[in-house]
């Protein structure tokens, strides 16, 4: 037998799901394990389906859930949701509908373990290494720390996976972003991608499939590594990934719907193989050193235009970004720290977890929201929420002046009536700075939860490494 | 769907680079389960004023550009998130055809699986089709060649799987059926099932 070449990690999940390979004529026939619904992407899809006759391939390897549309605030007295509109409360209901008539496990507006789509599957387990994941989302690539392969796709292509589970796809070329060293204090995971994005640009990872690695990234836990992941498609990216290791097979342990006992066993064993082999090749490689990362927002309108907290904004290389500065507001030369903040949202599939909930609270403990600042903390799931309220966060958000509501996409995306004002500045923790995705005429600056909320107790952009400093204290 | 190519058209021009799928239409319109009618939504928030009244600087809103099926667009156009409703709503507009110098790995696949052409051109040679939108410029998928009055030939990639599925009306779904031997040979031989 010869020993085969070696293989990156995209590789082996690659030629693990043709079922056709790729020729000239026609792309690969990709199988995928996973597939992830929510209600915006995915009515016109069953649409198709009903109109050609076909019911769902694989039902069971489909899970459902409702996020983007979906309230943050409970129930009124009368029992009924505060949807934003008719359109979005029939959109949530054509869902429950759809997973209803064709036998889709839904996490609705009931379960006590529904929640943003990126957070919950990772959660229960669905999410495992060695898959290929899809959903009608663009976030997806999050599912990619656990070493899986997983990517967002339009609505025809939900249509094509429903109908037979498969997917016609080119291979993709493959790019490595190794990070070595350690975090300084008050940087995180947040801080790593905004700063990779900066590094290779908003359009650097178009065509590829990035692979993270190196000393910083093998540190992370899950929750940093699907902050990272999450933000691959802001670079262009196609989806991004992490080898999984020890660090990921305790959290699947953990999960309710995860394999267990010997099955679990087993899948380590095949899991421990899915790295890129010694000497595997890939067509763009990227180095960064974990100590040239510091706090980092954006400064413009798209998820490119990333920079350190105390570092001057670059003049504007062209028109879109001198438009994106008059958009935004800020003024070359000029440092982002000290700008006026007017809401500050934490929450979102990148970074609603746990960890980023303790990091909100880690920061507002004892302190208050500055006056005039309108902060939202939104848990990703329903499990979060429990278990941050469990640690006594909710309290502690509570308690600084911040609003703490129900899980839901919210104002990330801004279609369930959570918004910002027009003109008005958001530190947000969310994935994208894009002109009105907040609200229309909203500015949004991109950055971590510690960023985040230190600006919420400040009142303007500020470094949250003062906190570590006496003389700056805030109390 | 092969009578609308070739596409003969003069152009409408939006230079600004990484024009993401928010400005091409903002998600507050995507509460719809219908895939008609997006149009009016395109570049919504430049195309119209607070008060719904047009905004005359853009360029979708200026009579000579009315009826051009071309979109020039500067470079990663549709980057940003998968809604498809982002072709949905530029077919509704009329648009058949966008040139860019990079146009974004998830909206490239949505325009093509609903007859909106992406044309990937160099940027020099997108920069100078932009200093002349007039021109009534060809597209013709067969010879994947975009051309300009003056007998200038720019060839543009295009899947050839792509471009079946544009010239014959192939579509991936009934593709994909077609093959439910393999898919089921996958299932056995792959899963434990």
């Amino acid at each position: 037998m010869t020993a085969s070449a070696p293989r990156t990690l995209f590789d082996k999940l690659w030629d693990a799901h043709v079922v056709i390979p790729e020729s000239e004529a026609a792309p690969a026939v990709l199988y995928i394990d996973l597939h992830l619904i929510h209600e915006v992407t995915s009515p016109q899809a069953f649409t198709e389906l009903r109109a050609r006759g076909l019911s769902p391939r694989r039902p069971d390897r489909t899970k459902a859930t409702m996020d983007h549309s979906t309230p943050t605030l409970p129930a009124g007295p009368d029992g009924r949701l505060p949807y934003a509109s008719v359109a979005s409360e029939r959109q949530v209901q054509t869902l429950a509908d759809n997973c209803a008539e064709f036998g889709i496990e839904l996490f609705d507006m009931h379960s006590d373990q529904r929640g943003i789509v990126h957070v919950i599957a990772p959660e229960q387990g669905f999410t495992l290494p060695g898959m290929t994941i899809v959903c009608g989302d663009s976030h997806t690539s999050t599912h990619g720390a656990f070493g899986a392969l997983a990517f967002g796709i339009g609505t025809s292509e939900v249509g094509n996976v429903l109908a037979t589970q498969c997917l016609l796809q080119r291979r993709a070329k493959t790019m490595s972003i190794t990070v070595d060293g350690a975090l300084a204090p008050g940087v995180g995971a947040k801080d790593v991608i905004l700063h990779a994005i900066g590094v290779i640009g908003v359009n650097g990872g178009t065509g590829h499939v990035i692979e993270y690695r190196g000393s910083t990234i093998e540190a992370m836990d899950m929750e940093e590594r699907m902050t990272l992941c999450n933000m691959s498609i802001e670079a262009g990216a196609r989806a991004g990934m992490v080898a999984p290791d020890d660090v990921t097979f305790e959290w699947i342990a953990r999960t309710p719907r995860g394999p267990k006992g010997a099955d679990f066993d087993a899948a380590v064993a095949h899991w421990r193989t899915l790295r890129s082999d010694d000497g595997a090749t890939f067509d763009v490689d990227v180095r960064i050193d974990a100590a040239d990362i510091r706090p980092t927002l954006t400064w413009g309108t798209h998820p490119g235009t990333a920079i350190g907290v105390d570092v001057p904004v670059p003049a504007p290389v062209d028109a879109a970004e001198r438009k994106g500065q008059d958009y935004m507001r800020v003024v070359a030369g000029q440092p982002l720290a000290g700008i006026p903040v007017d809401v500050v949202f934490v929450g979102s599939c990148t970074n609603g977890r746990l960890r980023d909930m303790r990091e909100v609270a880690e920061v507002l403990r004892g302190r208050q929201v500055s006056a005039g600042v309108r902060m939202l903390v939104v848990p990703g799931s329903e499990i979060v929420k429990r278990e941050a309220e469990a640690e006594g966060i909710d309290a502690i958000v509570r308690a600084a002046g911040a609003e703490w509501r129900e899980p839901g996409c919210s104002m990330c995306i801004a279609m369930n009536g959570d918004i910002v004002a027009p003109g008005q500045l958001a530190v947000s923790t969310s994935n994208r700075n894009f002109e009105g995705r907040q609200g229309p005429g909203a500015r949004t600056l991109l950055a971590s939860p510690t960023t985040a909320a230190w600006a919420a107790v400040r009142g303007v952009v500020a470094d949250p490494r003062e906190r570590f400093d006496d003389r700056r204290e805030v109390a | 769907m092969s009578s609308d190519f070739p596409v003969r058209s003069a152009s409408v021009v939006l230079a600004q680079t990484n024009i993401d799928t928010d400005q091409i239409i903002p998600a507050r319109f995507l509460s719809t389960t219908e895939r008609k009618g997006l149009g009016r939504h395109a570049f919504n928030d430049w195309r119209w004023r607070e008060d719904g009244s047009a905004n005359p600087d853009f360029a979708f809103n200026q009579p000579h550009n009315a009826g051009r099926s071309i979109l020039l667009a500067g470079r990663n156009f549709g980057c940003g998130s998968s809604r498809e409703h982002a072709p949905w709503s530029l077919r509704d507009l009329g648009l058949q055809v966008v040139v860019s110098s990079e146009i974004a790995d998830i909206f490239r696949g949505n325009a093509l699986k609903n007859g909106l052409l992406p044309v990937v051109l160099p940027e020099a040679v997108v920069q100078d089709l932009m200093t002349r939108p007039d021109d009534v410029l060809t597209v013709d998928i067969e010879a994947r060649e975009l051309r300009t009055p003056d007998g200038t030939i720019h060839a543009f990639p295009l899947d050839a799987f792509a471009r079946t599925c544009l010239l014959e009306g192939v579509d991936e779904m009934g593709f994909l059926l077609a093959r439910s031997a393999d898919i089921r040979h996958y299932e056995d031989t792959h899963h434990a099932r």
